[in-house]
């Protein structure tokens, strides 16, 4: 997030897109219901009437995979209006002009056509937007995990900065993100491209710091494989092994059939986890971890703030760290690696990684620091682009929409999209080991409207065979008030009925990110 | 600049912003004015007259959470008017529901058979399960309120205990809102309200059905606003009473919001997690996640020991036979196919602190920037 989440209940309009906010971050979702409650204007964007909508001022339902559009036609109208901040455009930003040639075309009707929002709708929610002193966008795996979901990151970007939305409290462009430590993860250089604070892997300067610190030559410098890449390369077997930390790709993969049998194209599977999973029922060697509870350390959250995680528990049989179970592999394989304690680790990071160079457990004992946090006596920092953007002044990136890689057709006409409930989490490891969220949510369903149900003849709770191009599950129909016609939506959290056998694998060309949240299905009447 | 504004209470003279009321200047100032109805954050209703207070020159004694400061004004947050008045609101409230605390008994001359009879009740299923964490039971003590001898009113309403995770034990309800603007206020899911009226009140969700059938989410807010024993979760584990409870303030492992929580800890067992007050982000809200969903730590099917496959078949192992394995296979890999030949997939599970190893492990060990993590998924 470039702002905080404090920050929210401080915008004049909130626009939610692309995020089930009240489910999937419930108390986030606090934030924005609490500023709604006060007289604050929301404004929904999303294809399914969630509950979040009915807090909302305005609730547009765009068809799947259309973001870009009426993204594009908000700002043709702001433009065209007259309503973005010039100054802001002026001296903070560049490509305008290109922005504007794009966005001319995204009439209020051509948009409409697109998007199937009423035009009329598009030129109220520009004025609304554009007419507020500050204006958040809060945005999850709605608006990212498409084929073009780099270009609807962009999008949103584009508008924020066009009404002159960053750098400002109560505004910014806000990823919400849905697990306790993917920020810190992709902060640590858990990524292909990147080591620690976003360093590329192939800028010489950055890698001669780390070989120096970490005392190793010859730091790769080509970019490595994404995760899906690594699936790719697993089933034509340029991968040959794996090592998996805490992660269960057997559920949450697109296209898992395709998965299944890539994973069991490997020569060596290791699975490093707390329970077996359905990928560590795979491996070669599974390695068993302590689960938070039961470590000391940090996790850094969706403002990007640092905080602390502390042992509550012991862990239970021969159980060990991750990072000590890390260490002893590299130093069998001749690489010494030892810490006396995670505060060590902790310090070293702060060595080479720029952001959190002025963090120390001591100073986030009892409250968290945002970063960047470059110097002992830094405050941290709460709203990022206050001055300038990182790479000085902002991009106007000029888009055009495109369709989704999967559309329906004559055999697959309904739109399946995918994602969680409240009362499970990922792919349900671990809290479907509590009984009171089983009973609340106890197996996978098909959400419908009541017009399809009605007409194909079918009743709540049917049992129902749901398929793509990919792959088959069966699960209960449910009709709700959340679905609109043509749209089906499964909760992917169910090993059983596992969503993500009929997803599509592919992917965002920059991000390599899946396209969950669109392919075509059919359903029937279960055998 | 205007003239500065000053209240003065107990013989001492504040200032105060303006929209305090008078209960803001006095916890400002750590003066002691007792609430049960009063919510951070939520609008004051004034509905328990618990924080009373003395204003010169009033004709009545004031509610102090919903009454303004003003200018020169005087109160008295103790006096013998004050203290007359929430005995009878503490009375009133013990003779109209379950609070089998002992408090009701409370005999102020026999202190000594007090406390015995209590050792001696204690741990009876009758006893109630917020006994020493109740705000009503806090005042009986702090203001020697007597309730032996008055008739007792039945509660109307059974217990509803078809709910996972929360137990509503009407007769033990004082009627105080905390609840209503707990849900309706802070977590907004406007999922209880008030229902039926004077005598009959009750606290309903949708048309008074059980809270699993209603709009309820369990975020558990409710639970934490209860002053009293109305609201307590259902425990899969029943706390001790007489064990040391552990309080470990962690980081919720659920979403990226970060909530801040505390692990309540008995024999290394995870009892119960509850918010860890007015920290951000989450300002002590917490969801269903977050408060109930941490039977996960102590499952039986948790892995306790490595695994290696042998013959097809995953098998026990020792961690030198798993480590050597996992290491000579990983270097035998690498010297065959190359180190662009292995992946390693961190976790957004997983603290900063071991990613950092993971990454370092394939860079520094392995040789390649093959390691990326779920973020996309």
């Amino acid at each position: 997030m470039t702002n905080t989440i404090a920050d929210i209940e401080t915008a004049e309009v909130i626009l939610v897109t692309g995020s089930n906010t009240t489910e999937n971050h419930p108390v986030l979702s606090t934030f924005v219901k609490r500023a709604a409650l006060r007289g604050t204007t929301l404004i929904v964007v999303d294809p399914r009437r969630i509950k979040l909508s009915h807090h909302a001022a305005t609730w547009l339902r765009p068809e799947l995979g259309t973001d870009i559009a009426w993204i594009n036609g908000l700002m043709n109208v702001i433009i065209k209006e007259n309503l973005f901040d010039k100054t802001f455009v002026e001296n903070r930003c560049e490509g305008f002009e290109e922005l504007k040639k794009t966005v001319e075309t995204y009439t209020p009707d051509y948009v409409e056509a697109i998007t199937g929002i009423n035009a009329t709708d598009i030129i109220e929610t520009a004025r609304t937007f554009a007419g507020a002193k500050n204006a958040s966008i809060l945005y999850c795996m709605g608006i990212t995990q498409h084929t073009t979901g780099t270009d609807n990151v962009k999008s949103l970007a584009n508008l924020s900065m066009l009404c002159g939305n960053l750098g400002i409290p109560g505004g910014g462009v806000n990823p919400l993100r849905g697990q306790n430590n993917v920020q810190g993860a992709c902060d640590m250089g858990g990524l292909p491209n990147v080591l620690t604070a976003y360093q590329k892997v192939d800028d010489d300067a950055a890698r001669a710091k780390f070989e120096k610190t970490w005392g190793v030559t010859d730091l790769p410098a080509k970019p490595g494989l994404t995760a899906t890449d690594m699936i790719e390369q697993a089933g034509t077997g340029e991968l040959k092994a794996l090592y998996i930390v805490g992660e269960n790709p057997l559920v949450s993969d697109p296209d898992l059939n395709h998965a299944e049998k890539a994973i069991g194209n490997l020569d060596l599977l290791v699975v490093q986890d707390i329970f077996l999973t359905e990928t560590a029922k795979m491996a070669d060697v599974v390695l068993p971890a302590f689960c938070f509870a039961e470590k000391e350390g940090t996790f850094s959250n969706t403002e990007r703030r640092v905080q602390r995680v502390r042992k509550a528990v012991e862990a239970p049989g021969f159980a060990r760290e991750d990072w000590r179970i890390i260490c002893e592999i590299a130093t069998r394989m001749g690489y010494p690696m030892s810490y006396p304690n995670s505060n060590a680790i902790f310090e070293e990071i702060t060595k080479v990684t720029p952001s959190y160079a002025g963090i120390t457990w001591d100073r986030i004992e009892n409250e968290g620091l945002h970063w960047p946090c470059p110097t002992a006596d830094h405050p941290g920092t709460p709203i990022l682009h206050t001055q300038q953007f990182t790479r000085g002044k902002g991009m106007f990136h000029a888009i055009d929409h495109r369709p989704p890689a999967e559309l329906p057709d004559k055999d697959y006409p309904f739109m399946l999209t995918t994602g969680r409930v409240l009362y499970h989490y990922h792919t349900g490891t671990m809290t479907m080991k509590s009984p009171g969220l089983n009973t609340m949510s106890p197996e996978c369903f098909v959400e419908i409207s009541s017009n399809d149900a009605q007409r194909l003849g079918f009743e709540d709770g049917t049992m129902v065979d749901v398929l793509s191009r990919r792959g088959k599950i069966t699960a209960k129909l449910k009709i709700s008030s959340k679905a609109v016609d043509g749209t089906l939506f499964i909760p992917f959290h169910f090993a059983k009925a596992a969503a993500n056998r009929l997803t599509n694998a592919k992917v965002d060309p920059v991000a390599k990110i899946p396209e969950f949240k669109v392919c075509a299905i059919t359903i029937r009447k279960a055998a | 600049m205007g003239k500065e504004t000053t209240i003065t209470i107990d013989n001492k003279r504040f200032t105060f912003e303006p929209d305090e009321t008078i209960l803001d200047v006095a916890h400002r100032n750590n003066i002691f004015i007792p609430t049960l109805c009063h919510l951070k954050g939520a609008t004051p209703t004034g509905a328990c007259r618990i924080c009373v207070v003395e204003v010169e020159g009033a004709p009545n004694l004031v509610a102090s959470c919903a009454t303004p400061a003003a200018n020169d004004m005087v109160v008295y947050s103790e006096s013998q008017e004050v203290i007359k008045d929430r005995r009878s609101i503490i009375r009133l409230m013990l003779s109209s529901g379950h609070h089998n605390c002992a408090i009701r008994d409370f005999d102020t001359k026999d202190w000594t058979q007090f406390q015995l009879k209590v050792l001696e009740e204690d741990g009876t299923q009758d006893l109630c399960p917020v006994w020493g964490e109740c705000k009503l039971q806090d005042l009986a003590y702090r203001y020697q309120v007597k309730a032996k001898g008055l008739p007792q009113s039945e509660s109307k309403y059974p217990m509803e205990r078809v709910n996972p995770f929360i137990i509503r034990d009407f007769s033990r309800c004082i009627l105080c809102g905390r609840c209503v603007q707990a849900c309706r206020e802070v977590q907004v899911n406007n999922a209880i309200d008030f229902g039926y009226r004077g005598a009959d009140t009750k606290i309903v969700a949708g048309a008074d059905v059980a809270l699993k059938d209603s709009d309820c989410v369990f975020c558990g807010e409710c639970i934490e606003a209860c002053p009293v024993g109305a609201l307590v979760t259902e425990h899969a584990l029943k706390p001790e009473r007489f064990v040391k409870t552990q309080k470990v303030r962690t980081t919720c492992s659920y979403c990226g919001v970060g909530c801040q929580i505390e692990l309540n800890v008995q024999h290394n067992r995870i009892i119960k997690v509850n918010s860890a007050g007015d920290v951000p982000p989450n300002n002590g809200s917490l969801c269903v996640k977050g408060r109930f969903g941490f039977d996960f730590v102590a499952s039986p099917e948790r892995l306790t020991s490595p695994l290696i496959r042998k013959n097809g078949k995953l098998e026990g192992a020792t961690w030198d036979e798993a480590l050597d394995l996992v290491a000579d296979s990983l270097t035998q890999v690498k010297k065959d196919h190359g180190s662009d030949s292995i992946g390693v997939l961190t976790s957004a599970r997983v603290t900063n602190e071991e990613n950092y190893i993971a990454q370092k492990f394939a860079r520094a060990v392995l040789k390649t920037n093959n390691v990326d993590h779920c973020a996309r998924l």
